[in-house]
């Protein structure tokens, strides 16, 4: 188990672990005895991360969502796939590199896969923008799904941003009709797809690429019109309020299971996805190919009527 | 003359409503000056002075709009209301209540069916002055009807847009219209009818990031708010101020957003020019 950093909630499990630690210094020393006592701790420790998990509030789990060694795409897709072969560019302004994709292989499935990519260093974190995608990087999105759509790969996407770039040379390179069009992409598509919110589904920037007929979810992660952040500083004025916020605009898996926004939610390991990222990515891995795997035998205009036939019933009475 | 107002107005000390000084004259909001309401009505809320384009609802756009103003307004759709219980400072509930007292309408987006220049056309209007015309599943249901009723009667759907983003009070299912309107957009092209956008002050968030940019064609009132991500936002991002004009009418024409930036008395007749040329083919069939 590698721990970085504990997050504000996981103090009690941080303390325990803290004294594992220095007991473990002291058995290095010699004192054999102290191993019973050190399993002793550890078993309570495991017991209080497992009941701390199983109970996160929506704003805990908005924390667990953007810990910042939870896996992200370059994670996932080394994981994943026996081949990935990245893709670059929007052939009109750049390359976004919020947004990444290319081809890539599970055993002798081959597909498009596209997804937010946040860094996990000060310097990655700078080039990939911390995952918030400018027009460019959805603009790049749909010329691969375009690419995916013409050549009969399915397209997988992995979902993991705070929310597109708000920023002025974004808004005038069509930030939105970007957005609007990638989501577009999404739903007239002849080919299988499938989405799974990874980390963060934050607003516009997530749906773009979200748009699929079976979307997944990771079970700590969140997904949400705005941040209970920004939700909380219009509707209760303050910020400060992000934890009501995020309790009543209800962000969670299980929350979105029910309101039947997502079709599974895929467990992580106990104490999130960053506690054991390998099994994490197994998992993940699993379910995409369980998902593409029942998708295959559709038609492409099976596909689309399923995906439309989807979003129409979402809220419906 | 009903025998309500037949009796009020025959009592001399009864001061008729729309007489009081109040609604006799109308400040711009932009210039602040004074003019006559009837002169600024007749000018169809556009101040004579500045021309800023007041906002205006869903039956003052169909008067505007309509051939010898005859239309048929669409009842709006039933959808689950307050699917989330939710509660900020105030109940969503009451929030709509409120919203529905100021009699602007069941919710943000009305849609009518009439001609325009002879041309038949089912049109819908989001109305900012019903919690800020935000997409909520209302709003996505009435639009999803507005594009199936233009299918039904084989003519194009034009959507005036007006909105801040989606309604937060309705969480994730509020963010759902994206895609949901998306796929609605998907049919009337699939049924090979034009889908044409008219955006009016404001339209931001995503609203603007689905429905309000999907358009064969995209016009703009003149001046108005567009944009995806809101001002103080991008503000704080960059740390710096924000360009001249950034996120109007003219700026994002000037940026190819837009085909073009249309003033409220011309919007009629140059709607009805835009859906003769996309309609003339199917027609001749």
């Amino acid at each position: 188990m590698t721990m970085t950093s504990y997050l504000e909630f996981e103090k009690p499990i941080a303390a325990l672990d803290a004294r594992i630690a220095e007991l473990r210094e002291t058995a290095d020393t010699g004192e054999i005895d102290i191993e019973s006592e050190i399993e002793r701790l550890a078993a309570k420790s495991r017991k209080l991360l497992a009941s701390t998990y199983a109970g996160l509030t929506p704003w805990q789990k908005t924390q667990v969502a953007r810990h910042p060694a939870r896996p992200h795409f370059k994670h996932y897709v080394a994981g994943m796939f026996d081949d990935f072969l990245p893709l670059a560019g929007d052939r009109a302004f750049g390359d976004d590199k919020a947004i990444m994709g290319g081809f890539a292989r599970m055993g002798e499935q081959r597909m498009v896969v596209i997804g937010h990519e946040k860094g996990d260093t000060t310097e990655s974190r700078i080039r990939h923008n911390f995952g918030m995608g400018k027009p460019e990087g959805y603009r790049k999105a749909i010329r691969l799904m375009d690419l995916a759509d013409r050549f009969g790969l399915p397209v997988v996407t992995l979902v993991d941003t705070s929310g597109a770039f708000p920023g002025v040379q974004a808004e005038e390179r069509g930030q939105a009709e970007a957005i609007a069009r990638s989501t577009e992409r999404c739903l007239t598509l002849g080919v299988p797809m499938v989405s799974a919110i990874v980390g963060e589904g934050g607003s516009g920037g997530a749906v773009a690429l979200a748009s699929a007929e079976r979307v997944l979810m990771f079970e700590h992660a969140v997904y949400s019109v705005i941040s209970p952040e920004g939700c909380a500083s219009i509707l209760w004025r303050t910020a400060d309020r992000a934890a009501d916020a995020a309790e009543a605009m209800q962000v969670t898996a299980a929350d979105l299971k029910r309101l039947n926004v997502i079709d599974r939610i895929v467990k992580e390991p106990v104490g999130g996805a960053h506690r054991d990222s390998a099994l994490a990515i197994q998992e993940l891995a699993k379910a995409v190919r369980e998902e593409l795997e029942t998708l295959k035998v559709l038609s492409p205009a099976e596909l689309r009527a399923a995906r439309e036939a989807r979003f129409l019933a979402i809220g419906a009475l | 003359m009903n025998w309500f107002s037949r009796v009020r107005n025959s009592i001399p000390f009864i001061a008729r409503q729309d007489s009081t000084p109040d609604n006799l004259w109308h400040k711009c909001k932009a210039c602040g000056e004074m003019v006559f309401a009837k002169e600024f009505e007749d000018n169809l809320s556009v101040c004579p002075k500045c021309n800023h384009h007041d906002r205006i609802g869903a039956a003052s756009r169909f008067g505007m709009l309509f051939d010898d103003q005859i239309w048929e307004e669409l009842s709006s759709p039933t959808v689950r209301e307050d699917p989330l219980k939710f509660k900020d400072s105030k109940k969503y509930v009451d929030r709509l209540k409120a919203a529905r007292a100021a009699n602007v309408g069941n919710d943000a987006l009305t849609n009518a069916l009439g001609r325009i220049h002879g041309n038949k056309a089912v049109v819908g209007v989001q109305d900012f002055a019903f919690m800020g015309g935000s997409m909520g599943m209302a709003v996505g249901a009435a639009f999803i009807l507005g594009t199936e009723r233009a299918i039904a009667e084989k003519c194009p759907y034009v959507i005036f847009t007006a909105a801040g983003g989606a309604r937060m009070q309705e969480g994730i299912l509020s963010l759902m219209q994206m895609p949901r309107s998306t796929v609605a957009i998907s049919r009337l092209h699939a049924a090979g009818l034009p889908y044409i956008v008219v955006l009016t002050d404001p339209t931001t968030g995503g609203v603007t990031a689905s429905y309000a940019m999907l358009g064969d064609v995209q016009m703009a009132e003149p001046n108005a708010l567009i944009g995806f991500a809101g001002q103080r936002v991008i503000e704080q991002t960059i740390r710096e101020k924000l360009p001249e004009g950034f996120q109007r009418s003219e700026y994002l024409l000037e940026h190819g957003m837009l085909d073009m930036v249309v003033e409220r008395k011309d919007l009629r007749d140059r709607l009805g020019s835009v859906i003769d040329y996309l309609m003339a083919a199917k027609a001749a069939a």
